[in-house]
């Protein structure tokens, strides 16, 4: 195979073809402004806006008026926990709380530093081995000024589902008992076209969308926001004409939200018609085959509560950014320190309470929808010729091997 | 990240990969072990040193990114022929500009050296107890 492998689909995911063949008319054809209501342009744009809202409302079980566009999740993340926080701030004349686990995505994460830094209390809920956040301490958390709570659906880097419709049923259950304004806010970018995903069963308020996580284009996303009672109230982070009912304003990217739309579309059907189980097929003969040629791998989270298409593995005694390099033909990414910019191994890996040590010789796998058993075997073949090689080179694992523990060493820290 | 083609060519092909001895009393051979494994790098470098204190064969092993063991493989032939004291004198600068290492992976170059001194230390240390 003389090409790149992609198994890195939870960075980004290739623009699906038929989602490419549908946008394209809405660069040079169907041209309109959106929000042009005098002319027929403008009636064909916002056509085709409506089509791809009612797409992407049936992929989470939500109404199409329920969907807001923008530029990604990272926006949508942004929107959802300042926008609900900024009105609650207004409204009550007074900050209030927010809880979510520290697993969190990044935007996430640094939107509630962004709010903690006005003011605001935040409750960084703890996760277990398995990545997973307790409901108790989510109970226990809950506050007459809690006024939302963001967990994502599936993390990023292991793939581990959190228990949404649980989480959903306490937050509606405390609302509703205490009186309270809490939401539910999701970041479902990872489980989209994964997992059934349903707002309603799930009593999700709101739930971040991203066009390029599942086979759409990059610069586009949509924030779901449930009408109803009670009435939810976001502040808007962008000011202009009042687009997409005062929330995000700015002029509607009609191709990227039919490409969007089209995703949506392609990732339900994966989902409807078991597509999916595919890729599951796929990671786990990934699995099967490194683990039935290698000792001393270690899987990073829960397996059982995990999207189908993931695969976090810490091959012990093999640091991560050599293990990439050896493999370069195939692109995946690492939980170690040498592949970030900070030097620190990854957060994520950190608050399962995964030893440093083997959080830098994490690799993360994303299989995707056009991944191949042909693509796998290779990749298989390929890496467990270089963990061989990497560990043959390794002191560490020479010295386990020669019944040294290395926990009893004084290493020399740097 | 961009690598030097230096620093590649001894990624995909390490020079003096190995052990000269297992044997940790062996008088001819010095063994520096550097590093940590919770850092992301630990550097096994071994001496064998004759007794004019002339470096006559050098083996690593590495556990760490491409650039440690990219600098593990240059230290083993940067040292093979020279004398202890000249061994002692690499710098990490020396290693950091023959791999044009970015300058977060500078500290490869500052272990790789460091396994020197270690292993040469180690060597007489052992010697000096005679």
């Amino acid at each position: 195979m003389n090409k790149i492998l992609y198994f890195d689909n939870h960075s980004t995911t290739p623009c699906d073809p038929r989602v490419v063949e549908a946008m394209v008319p809405y660069l040079s054809e169907v041209y309109g402004n959106a929000a042009s209501s005098s002319h027929q342009f403008g009636w064909d744009a916002r056509e085709a806006v409506e089509q791809a809202r009612i797409q992407i409302a049936a992929l989470i079980g939500a109404q199409e008026k329920e969907i807001i566009f923008t530029s990604g999740a990272t926006e949508s993340n942004n929107l959802a926990i300042k926008g609900v926080a900024n009105y609650f701030a207004r409204n009550k004349g007074k900050v209030g709380h927010i809880i979510t686990p520290v697993t969190e995505h990044k935007a996430v994460l640094d939107s509630c530093h962004a709010l903690e830094r006005d003011g605001w209390e935040v409750t960084w809920l703890e996760v277990d081995k398995d990545g997973l956040i307790s409901l108790e301490s989510l109970k226990d958390a809950l506050r007459e000024d809690t006024a939302v709570v963001s967990v994502m659906y599936a993390n990023n880097e292991i793939g581990v589902i959190q228990p949404i419709a649980q989480i959903g049923a306490i937050v509606k259950a405390f609302r509703t008992e205490h009186k309270t304004g809490t939401l539910f806010h999701c970041d479902a970018v990872q489980a989209l076209g994964r997992v059934p995903i349903d707002v309603r069963a799930s009593n999700i308020d709101l739930l971040s969308i991203s066009g390029h996580k599942m086979y759409g284009p990059k610069g586009i996303g949509a924030l779901f926001v449930r009408r109803g009672r009670p009435r939810i109230r976001l502040e808007a982070l962008i000011d202009g004409g009042g687009h997409e009912r005062g929330m995000r304003s700015g002029t509607l990217p009609v191709h990227q939200i039919v490409g969007l739309g089209k995703a949506a579309e392609l990732a339900k059907e994966d989902v409807d018609t078991g597509a999916i189980e595919k890729v599951r097929a796929l990671r786990n003969r990934l699995w099967d085959g490194l683990k039935a040629n290698l000792d001393e791998l270690y899987i990073n989270g829960s397996w059982e509560h995990r999207l189908p298409n993931n695969l976090n593995v810490s091959f012990a005694y093999v640091e991560g950014e050599a293990m990439m390099m050896a493999i370069k033909t195939i692109a995946c990414s690492s939980g170690s320190a040498c592949t970030s910019a900070s030097l620190e191994p990854s957060y994520v890996l950190r608050a399962l309470g995964v030893d440093v040590e083997l959080a830098h010789t994490s690799i993360r796998f994303g299989l995707g929808r056009f991944n191949t058993e042909e693509e796998v075997d290779w990749a298989i073949n390929l890496i467990v010729g270089k963990v061989l090689q990497l560990r043959d080179m390794s002191p560490l694992y020479e010295m386990v091997k020669a019944g040294i523990d290395l926990k009893s060493i004084e290493w020399d820290a740097h | 990240m961009a690598y030097s083609d230096k620093l590649v060519k001894h990624f995909e092909n390490p020079q003096n990969v190995g052990t000269i001895s297992a044997d940790p009393n062996n008088k001819e051979v010095g063994t520096g072990l550097v590093g940590a494994p919770a850092c992301g790098d630990v550097m096994k470098l071994q001496l064998k040193i004759t007794d004019d204190g002339i470096i006559e064969d050098a083996k690593f092993k590495t556990f760490g990114c491409g650039s440690a063991i990219a600098s593990s493989s240059l230290v083993t032939e940067m040292v093979k022929g020279r004398s202890i004291d000249e061994a002692m004198a690499i710098s990490n600068r020396e290693i950091a500009q023959e791999l044009e290492l970015p300058p977060v992976k500078i500290h490869c170059s500052v272990l790789a050296e460091d396994a020197i001194k270690a292993a040469i230390k180690d060597y007489q240390k052992k010697n000096q107890a005679e």
